[in-house]
């Protein structure tokens, strides 16, 4: 069995993912989890799948898809979930404020040094107003007050907000 | 709230207005009742727009207006009206819905606010303290103009990743 990271990316046109997903179903292979999106306007998808074909043979299988030139496509073997990371509690983070150079990384910086893990992050240009949004597990160890301020000084380096609350999650 | 207000510029985020805690304000000055009338007339001047707060319009104090009359989400409704210095009395019902905002034009966000609220605030002009408690659509006005004054936009409360759209209708 073999556990695939397939991503495409490229010039958005209706049916790629008819297409894509086409394709793997006609091998054989169970899309596990996928994600696509349009980022400034491209098309971006990345899925898990597991099926018995390999991935240099996945990837002659979708030659189709990307013959007009227009779509990046790369199929990679990935081991199977081995959970390296403890979980920790989730909490979501949200920066916006003027765009400008380094802010995910200054703020992402922060983040990894105390051993936070992103799980879920979108960022978003809207005119001239940037926008992070992103899920963050911190370790039980964190000081989250100490992280705050860290947050706060570096916040206040690149001239924009951010804010970081515990994740909700109403279980019913 | 007589005289005619002006339909001023909405400033729109990254605006550093828009991210400071807004001063009080003195309700009976006259210029707080211009500014009163302006917020209203700005606010009726955008369409599909319900409420509206002075940062919104460059002025860094805590008054806004809001109405929601005819809007199918709305409850309970007092009109239009304009506070100032308001502060939550109580809030409860905390209910997610999508909102957006005149200062973040192009995006809309799932957030958490009380479906039941009371606040108290002065009346421009007069001064009068006011309390006024509401549901539904408009408590969740109220508190979207409420964080403006306290240099918060709705993208401050959005649940996550998730809860962030591109705004697809525009009124």
């Amino acid at each position: 069995m073999y556990e695939l990271a397939i991503t495409v990316v490229g010039q958005d046109r209706p049916g790629i993912v008819a297409d894509v997903s086409g394709v793997l179903a006609g091998l054989g292979f169970n899309l596990t989890d996928s994600t696509m999106t349009l980022l400034r306007g491209h098309f971006a998808m990345t899925l898990i799948c597991l099926g018995r074909v390999d991935a240099a043979e996945v990837e002659e299988a979708l030659a189709p898809v990307t013959a007009d030139g227009n779509l990046i496509v790369a199929v990679r073997v990935v081991p199977p979930d081995t959970a390296t990371v403890a979980p920790g509690t989730p909490y979501a983070l949200l920066v916006h404020g003027a765009d400008r150079l380094g802010i995910v990384a200054a703020v992402t910086g922060v983040l990894a040094r105390a051993g936070g893990n992103i799980t879920d992050l979108t960022t978003r240009l809207s005119g001239s107003l940037y926008l992070l949004s992103a899920e963050v597990d911190l370790p039980s160890t964190v000081d989250v007050d100490e992280l705050m301020a860290e947050l706060d000084e570096v916040a206040e380096k690149l001239g924009v907000d951010v804010t970081l609350r515990t994740a909700e999650a109403d279980v019913l | 709230m007589s005289a005619a207000g002006r339909v001023r510029a909405v400033v729109r985020a990254p605006d550093a207005v828009l991210s400071r805690a807004a001063e009080k304000v003195d309700p009976a000055d006259p210029w707080t009742v211009a500014l009163a009338a302006d917020l209203v007339a700005t606010m009726r001047s955008a369409p599909g727009c319900v409420g509206l707060a002075a940062p919104q319009i460059g002025e860094g104090v805590q008054v806004f207006a809001v109405d929601v009359s005819g809007h199918p989400k709305t409850r309970t409704c007092h009109g239009t009206f304009v506070l100032c210095n308001a502060e939550v009395v109580a809030a409860s019902r905390w209910q997610k819905a999508r909102e957006g905002c005149l200062s973040v034009p192009d995006l809309t966000g799932d957030v958490k606010r009380a479906g039941l609220l009371t606040v108290t605030g002065q009346a421009p002009g007069t001064g009068e303290t006011v309390a006024l408690t509401t549901d539904a659509f408009e408590a969740r006005a109220v508190q979207h103009e409420l964080d403006h004054c306290a240099g918060l936009l709705f993208l401050d409360r959005v649940a996550g990743p998730h809860a962030i759209f591109a705004r697809k209708v525009y009124l």
